[in-house]
């Protein structure tokens, strides 16, 4: 078939390329996943702490720095690593701090949303093309286009996209996340397009059968390409509202207490999704975990948040790791930056933290990945890279590994220039290495 | 700056008076041209054309091609009973008038120009609308375009205060050779992977001495030229010698900025008209002259050279008017061919032997939704400045920001305005598009909230204080919903099958309705320009 762009594709592609849940130029092709190998993890949860989060108060507590740095957060405790220790509003993950390994000198420098966020979640320095997400780089190899079959999109995001910056770069629409809207603690979680409040399967038959009554235009136009393409999303969308794949996002069937465990926040229940998504095959999960970028009224928005976190983020590593799941999912914690370590006292912050960029801390569990391990360190005030830096490219770059997505395949650009996946000393990158330590 | 304007009131006055000014009508004669060169060469292919759109197509489609905006029933009432001989000469006029023409337009511009506040162009809220703002004006204005390409490419100035400055601001990276790769895309429709390498150096030595400062407002900048800076060449260290894309080599003295010179130069070349009429041609008939509108290079020919050559100079006889390219491609019968193909034409994709059908953009389908439903969409920024606050009746059309955006723009392909290419705006049609307008709450929800739509209306009496609930007749509750969805009446036919629904469905009348709005928003009809 002939679309209007000229591009020539055949039916069966345009159902693959429906199937990704997003139209675009045919550019994914096979020879994207020749570039997988099988790898040990085969789905990444990621927990994106938007806004960023503070290192000092979460996984790089510093008590012996003083109150200017360490605030009321005076006395880490001890998790079940001897040696390690979090701070004392993670009593939860304390306890499962043997499943995850701490990476205390993440660095990039940069102190701007935007520009953080881009960094961090490409992996990729700044300037020149846009690169895209990670999330896009696993639809792109572990999506449809590596013969993905789900209904459900292969890059979810819970809720809201985060916008700073397009997730998919210059791979274009086909490779954006599906967004999910809604409240996902509200009893029934709407999920834009997948689930609504009301409309019986009955109606949703009458409506569908209304619709190709009034198609007026429609008919006439019976034969053009354009007009096929959209009956066959269409034709798509049906199987999904009319089918049963739409119940991984209900949480209701799930066990009581497991659910209390997960906490009654959007938090607790996204991760609960996460991993019934997991579970049912999406290759690459998103949690926008909105509300860390606490310039003021800092301790009084941890002292809750980080409860809420505790309770999820515990639960999630602990579910998957019952399950079986753990070995092949990754799950990856981090926002665009740490928060800054010296206490920002008087007006207007009144004890508030600014961006941080030079050191702060990820958290990495699963998918072959060793947990029970911290690696790098920062000084005595969290304020520098003491030892061993990591950055974005280094992290990312292990996380594409243990997908078995080779880093140095070619990504498919609009204007067909030759782009990678990762970047390498040649684009101008400090390279600090990837993971080895804890690598398996 | 004052000068200019100055110029462009003048041409203002010199069109006013003599024959540009369009010659309304199906005997605008340089519309008669376009016809006679692209039937021609429809009959050289042997391809036949479709017949002429009907007057309810007519509206829709010109409607949303100026202005992104579908016409109320009022406007679709009053259009669909005039029996005007020149009614759609007239409609085309009248559209031009409209502030919708400038949004819509400054949709385009700015998706050209990567206007965002955050990553990788990061102008920053203030100056977005400071730069969407001078857009705008010089659209609403009718600026000659060589006048506006100048203003962007020469001007220097605070980000905040001489908004085209901040078209050096919008850049991944700020320096010469980039600086030249994003101006042959944007005004010359180029892509300077194609080139030699003496040819890049050479222009971009051109934006050699673009400085950067800031100043002690937050987020201020200057662009200023500073004639201390020198181009050097990447490898060599030497300086690099201006030279203009046909060779030739231009010497600024010291204290000239060499921007001007290569402003002089573009704007008075073909290169820039044909940029700009192979732009308009693509923006109003789906598909480039020469195709893709920025990859214009020796070895991808127009597909219809005398035309494109017609416009090109038909832009620098009437003094750089963009509007009268508009006019004379709006009037003309290749424009009102019908979307409907024959036996003939059905496989053509680039002869416009009928209107290419095309999906709705992001932002005027969210647009069109909202105006049927008299609802609207919240937007907002992640940058917490008093810059970034949108008001809740704001039109998408209207955002200035491209960082501003929700999960409706996002699913529908709207450009993430990072490189400029016109491929970045995606309408093919995707299964979550579907799903969304099939099943989602937010547009249930849009539904469901205007009574007015699905026929209901208060009745008030003299026995009873509070207005009384009532429903219109279903037929004429029908012909509104028609008329506010598809801009046309219902024929007898969709009448009776809607009439149908209401009584056979088993629903309420209420919950019919509802669904035949919700059929309707989901007809290709809508979805689609035709």
């Amino acid at each position: 078939m002939i679309m209007n762009n000229g591009t020539n594709i055949s039916r069966r592609d345009a159902m693959t390329l429906g199937a990704a849940g997003a139209g675009g130029l045919m550019l994914g092709s096979p020879q994207h996943a020749s570039a997988v190998k099988a790898g040990k993890a085969k789905a990444v949860i990621q927990i994106w702490m938007w806004g960023g989060p503070s290192h000092l108060d979460t996984f790089d507590p510093k008590p012996d720095a003083g109150s200017d740095y360490c605030g009321p957060y005076t006395s880490p405790i001890e998790t079940n690593v001897s040696g390690i220790r979090i701070c004392e509003r993670l009593p939860l993950l304390a306890k499962q701090a043997d499943k995850y390994s701490i990476i205390r000198s993440m660095t990039h420098g940069i102190n701007g949303h935007e520009t953080a966020s881009y960094v961090t979640q490409t992996g990729r320095p700044v300037g020149g093309e846009v690169y895209p997400c990670a999330g896009a780089i696993v639809s792109l190899f572990k999506g449809v286009d590596a013969g993905y079959k789900g209904l459900i999109p292969p890059y979810v995001v819970l809720t809201k996209p985060q916008g700073r910056f397009s997730e998919s770069g210059f791979m274009g629409l086909r490779y954006k996340p599906f967004a999910t809207g809604g409240k996902p603690s509200a009893p029934i979680f709407t999920v834009e397009g997948v689930i609504q409040q009301g409309i019986t399967k009955a109606r949703q038959q009458d409506r569908r059968n209304l619709i190709s009554t009034l198609d007026t235009y429609g008919r006439k136009m019976k034969g053009n390409p354009a007009f096929e393409q959209m009956d066959m999303c269409e034709e798509q969308a049906y199987e999904l509202i009319l089918g049963d794949a739409g119940k991984v996002f209900d949480i209701k069937s799930e066990d009581k207490d497991l659910r209390a465990r997960y906490g009654a926040s959007d938090f607790g229940a996204s991760c609960l999704i996460a991993r019934k998504l997991v579970e049912s095959g999406v290759p690459y999960v998103t949690i926008n975990y909105n509300g860390w970028d606490t310039h003021k009224k800092h301790f009084d928005i941890m002292n809750n948040k980080l409860t809420e976190m505790d309770r999820g983020f515990s639960t999630l590593l602990d579910d998957l790791s019952q399950r079986g799941l753990l070995d092949s999912t990754i799950v990856w914690w981090g926002g665009e930056f740490g928060r800054s370590p010296k206490i920002q006292h008087g007006a207007p912050w009144n004890d508030g933290r600014g961006h941080f960029g030079k050191c702060f801390s990820h958290v990495i569990a699963g998918g072959g990945f060793q947990g029970g391990h911290v690696i790098g360190t920062s000084n005595g005030t969290g304020e520098e890279v003491a030892d061993r830096p990591v950055y974005p490219w280094d992290l990312i770059g292990s996380i594409y590994e243990q997908l078995g997505i080779d880093t140095n395949a070619k990504l498919p650009h609009p204007q067909g220039l030759d782009v990678r996946v990762s970047p390498t000393e040649e684009d101008g990158v400090t390279i600090g290495g990837r993971l080895r330590e804890i690598m398996t | 700056m004052v000068k200019n304007y100055f110029r462009w009131i003048i041409i203002g006055v010199v069109l006013g008076m003599n024959n540009f000014m369009p010659a309304l009508g199906a005997t605008n004669p340089n519309s008669a041209k376009i016809d006679r060169m692209v039937f021609a060469k429809l009959d050289e292919l042997g391809i036949p054309r479709s017949d002429l759109c009907t007057d309810e197509v007519f509206l829709r489609r010109v409607y949303l091609d100026m202005t992104g905006t579908i016409p109320t029933p009022k406007q679709a009432r009053q259009y669909l009973s005039s029996n005007g001989t020149n009614k759609r000469s007239e409609l085309i006029e009248e559209l031009c008038e409209r502030g919708e023409f400038s949004d819509y337009g400054s949709l385009k511009w700015c998706d050209l120009l990567r206007v965002k506040a955050e990553f990788p162009s990061k102008l920053w809220p203030n100056a977005v609308q400071a730069y969407h703002r001078w857009v705008r004006t010089a659209l609403y204005n009718n600026m000659p375009c060589d006048e506006f390409c100048r203003a962007l490419l020469t001007s220097s100035g605070s980000n905040f205060r001489v908004a085209p400055v901040n078209f050096y601001r919008a850049m991944p990276k700020r320096e010469p050779l980039e600086i030249a790769r994003i101006v042959a895309l944007t005004f010359m429709g180029m892509r300077t992977d194609h080139w030699d390498e003496e040819q890049l150096l050479g222009m971009a030595a051109f934006f050699g001495r673009v400085g950067y400062k800031g100043t002690a407002e937050w987020k201020e900048e200057i662009v200023y030229f500073d004639p201390s800076m020198e181009f050097l060449h990447p490898e060599s260290k030497q300086p690099v010698e201006a030279r203009l894309p046909n060779g030739i080599v231009v010497e600024p003295s010291l204290n000239e900025d060499p921007r001007i010179a290569f402003a002089d130069w573009l704007v008075e070349s073909d290169v820039f008209a044909r940029n700009i009429v192979n732009r308009i041609w693509y923006w109003l008939l789906g598909r480039g002259l020469i195709h893709e509108v920025d990859n214009i290079r020796d070895d991808n020919p127009p597909q219809n050279k005398k035309l494109l050559d017609f416009l090109t100079q038909e832009l620098v006889r009437s003094g750089y008017d963009m509007q009268h390219i508009y006019r004379i491609i709006l009037n003309s019968k290749t424009y009102q061919l019908a979307s409907i193909h024959n036996e003939g034409n059905l496989a053509d994709v680039s002869s416009f032997s009928h209107y290419y059908t095309r999906r709705l953009d992001a932002e005027v389908l969210i647009d069109a939704i909202c105006q049927i439903t008299g609802t609207t969409e919240s937007y907002s920024s992640e940058i917490p400045e008093p810059f970034t606050f949108i008001p809740e009746k704001l039109r998408a059309i209207k955002l200035s920001d491209g960082s501003i955006t929700s999960p409706f723009l996002d699913l529908y392909g709207r450009p993430p305005r990072d490189t400029g290419y016109a491929s970045e705006r995606n309408n093919i049609p995707s299964p979550s598009q579907k799903l969304h307008l099939l099943n989602s709450t937010h547009i249930q929800k849009k539904i469901t909230s205007n009574k007015a739509l699905l026929g209901m209306y208060y009745k008030k009496s003299k026995e009873k204080k509070k207005p009384t609930q009532a429903w219109l007749p279903p037929e004429e509750a029908i012909e509104g919903m028609y008329l506010a969805i598809l801009s046309r009446y219902p024929s007898a036919k969709e009448t009776n099958d809607a009439l149908a629904y209401i009584r056979e469905s088993g629903l309420g009348r209420y919950d019919a309705s509802v669904d035949l709005v919700w059929a309707l928003f989901n007809t290709k009809e809508f979805i689609f320009k035709h």
